[in-house]
């Protein structure tokens, strides 16, 4: 949070407001995370079949944070001992974090054995995704084909989640028009013409002339840049670090491909080759 | 079902009402049923440009209001019988003009005729709104200098915002540069933008270039639309206007310095 604007309400998050430096700073982000969906809750069974699975590569989950998913469970009213759960799969070298889709006292139950609840989507939404483990079909356990290893990446792999959100223009921004992207990078694949007004809490690309104002990371972030193929602007601005460019860019930058960042203080214009 | 065309600019004086007068005067002398309106209210001039100034009785105000039928307002025109003029108020402000009763009046015109061009005010207010709201087309005016241009960048951006076809996410107006006073010598001179630079500021099609002319000015004062001047570079600019838009192809013209020969010297034309 930067200190500089801060506000009363930003003064309440912070550690010690009289303090020079904040002690802690407060931030959302977004991980990615494997899920273990169990179709069992027999925690034998799953083990078994576990050990089996990890035989080929047992480094692979090394310590790899996971999310028990209980969907498949949740209907059966047999408790799951999550205390003998988590240990079991701490000796597997995973390491668990949280549950999800899971029915009330199962939560309760995780959240006893130091497990977070998280707030996941359905799986239901991916029923491509092979399950892990088998609920035993009658007695006994489903043998796990020797070739499935790809399933196995398939189903315990990285969910890969939208890793950055980004609007893109098309269409070029006219004089008095204002392109506003929140939580996201700015993309522009047309002229951004004078009097026009481009601004991002995240990076800014403009692939064609840039004539108007550029205002990257507006929510504070200084490591945010602008990039543009033919630099003519009027403004650009880091996280509130302003440069006008009152009689044009300079020659040596007129025209050309440039980034804009901040060192320090100081907002850097400088070429891309 | 005509195609409504807008003549807009955004600045004042760059050439809107001469360009609404020929271009409907062209496509009414290629056969097409024509009506050219007047969105000026408060100021009317299309009707000067066009010569009916003293024919004016009703206006596209009392059509609006119901206080007078479309064809009673209607003037046809003194030169081409199938183009007729809607023309503005002098008595009233541009708050008279409104979504409802615009569209009703465009709707009974669409019908009859082929075209409809709407001859918008300058600025961005509601007779600028209004004349664009309903647009299929645009012509969009601009003289080859800085202000210009960033008013014709700025109602371009309005064109692709707030007008019907936007706001129903249909198929884009289809937008035409028309770059009017162009001089070449001026811009030879460094004095004027080139006809590139405006290109390169807009970046649309551009449909003509219009040279400035002391014709243009003497057609307007006498009330004759300036492409009735057909031996004059600015009304055969127009002429080729009018043909690219029905889809011909022209190469453009008037672009170099007029080099004038030895005879044309001692003769002074």
């Amino acid at each position: 949070m930067p200190r500089s604007n801060a506000t009363d309400t930003q003064d309440l998050f912070a550690a010690e407001p009289q303090a020079q430096q904040s002690a802690f700073e407060l931030k959302g982000s977004v991980f990615t995370l494997s899920v273990l969906r169990i179709h069992s809750n027999e925690l034998d069974v799953i083990e078994a079949q576990l050990a089996k699975r990890l035989e080929k590569s047992p480094q692979f989950f090394a310590n790899a944070p996971i999310v028990v998913d209980l969907e498949a469970v949740r209907d059966i009213s047999a408790p799951l001992d999550f205390h003998r759960f988590v240990a079991m799969l701490r000796g597997r070298h995973f390491f668990p974090v949280g549950v999800q889709n899971g029915s009330p006292s199962q939560h309760e139950a995780a959240m006893s054995a130091g497990l977070a609840v998280l707030k996941g989507r359905a799986m239901k939404d991916a029923p491509n995704v092979a399950p892990l483990i088998n609920a035993p079909p009658d007695t006994t356990a489903e043998p796990i084909p020797p070739d499935d290893e790809p399933e196995l990446d398939a189903t315990l792999a990285a969910r890969p989640t939208q890793a950055h959100n980004t609007k893109i223009i098309q269409q070029a921004v006219r004089s008095g028009q204002r392109v506003m992207a929140r939580n996201s990078d700015l993309i522009v694949l047309a002229a951004v013409n004078a009097g026009a007004e481009i601004i991002a809490e995240g990076n800014i690309h403009v692939y064609a002339p840039l004539r108007g104002r550029a205002l990257a990371g507006v929510s504070g972030d200084t490591h945010a840049r602008i990039f543009c193929h033919q630099f003519e602007a009027e403004l650009v601005a880091i996280a509130g670090n302003y440069r006008v460019f009152d009689d044009g860019p300079p020659k040596e930058l007129r025209g050309k491909a440039v980034q804009v960042f901040l060192d320090g203080e100081q907002l850097i214009v400088a070429p891309l080759d | 079902m005509a195609t409504i065309i807008v003549v807009t600019s955004g600045k004042g004086g760059v050439g809107k009402t001469t360009t609404s007068a020929s271009v409907s005067t062209g496509l009414a002398k290629r056969g097409f049923k024509t009506a050219v309106i007047d969105f000026d209210v408060g100021l009317r001039n299309l009707d000067l440009v066009m010569g009916c100034e003293r024919r004016v009785v009703y206006d596209f105000v009392n059509v609006i209001q119901n206080e007078a039928l479309l064809k009673q307002a209607l003037i046809r025109d003194r030169h081409c019988d199938n183009l007729f003029i809607l023309p503005a108020s002098q008595t009233r402000d541009k708050e008279a003009l409104n979504k409802e009763g615009v569209g009703r009046v465009l709707d009974e015109l669409r019908d009859s005729f082929d075209y409809i061009v709407c001859d918008s005010p300058a600025g961005i207010e509601q007779g600028a709104l209004m004349a664009l709201y309903f647009a299929d087309e645009a012509f969009i005016v601009t003289n080859p200098e800085v202000s210009s241009v960033r008013d014709s960048d700025r109602i371009l951006g309005i064109l692709q915002a707030r007008s019907k076809r936007a706001e129903s996410g249909s198929t884009p107006i289809k937008e035409h540069l028309l770059v009017t006073r162009y001089s070449p010598r001026r811009v030879e001179a460094g004095e004027m933008l080139s006809l590139k630079d405006v290109q390169d500021l807009l970046g649309i099609p551009l449909i003509g270039v219009i040279p400035e002319s002391e014709v243009v000015l003497q057609a307007s004062n006498s009330g004759v639309p300036v492409i009735h001047f057909d031996q004059s570079p600015s009304g055969q600019a127009y002429d080729d206007v009018v043909a690219r838009f029905l889809g011909e192809s022209r190469p453009m013209r008037f672009l170099e310095p007029e080099r004038k020969s030895f005879l044309q010297r001692l003769f002074g034309t």
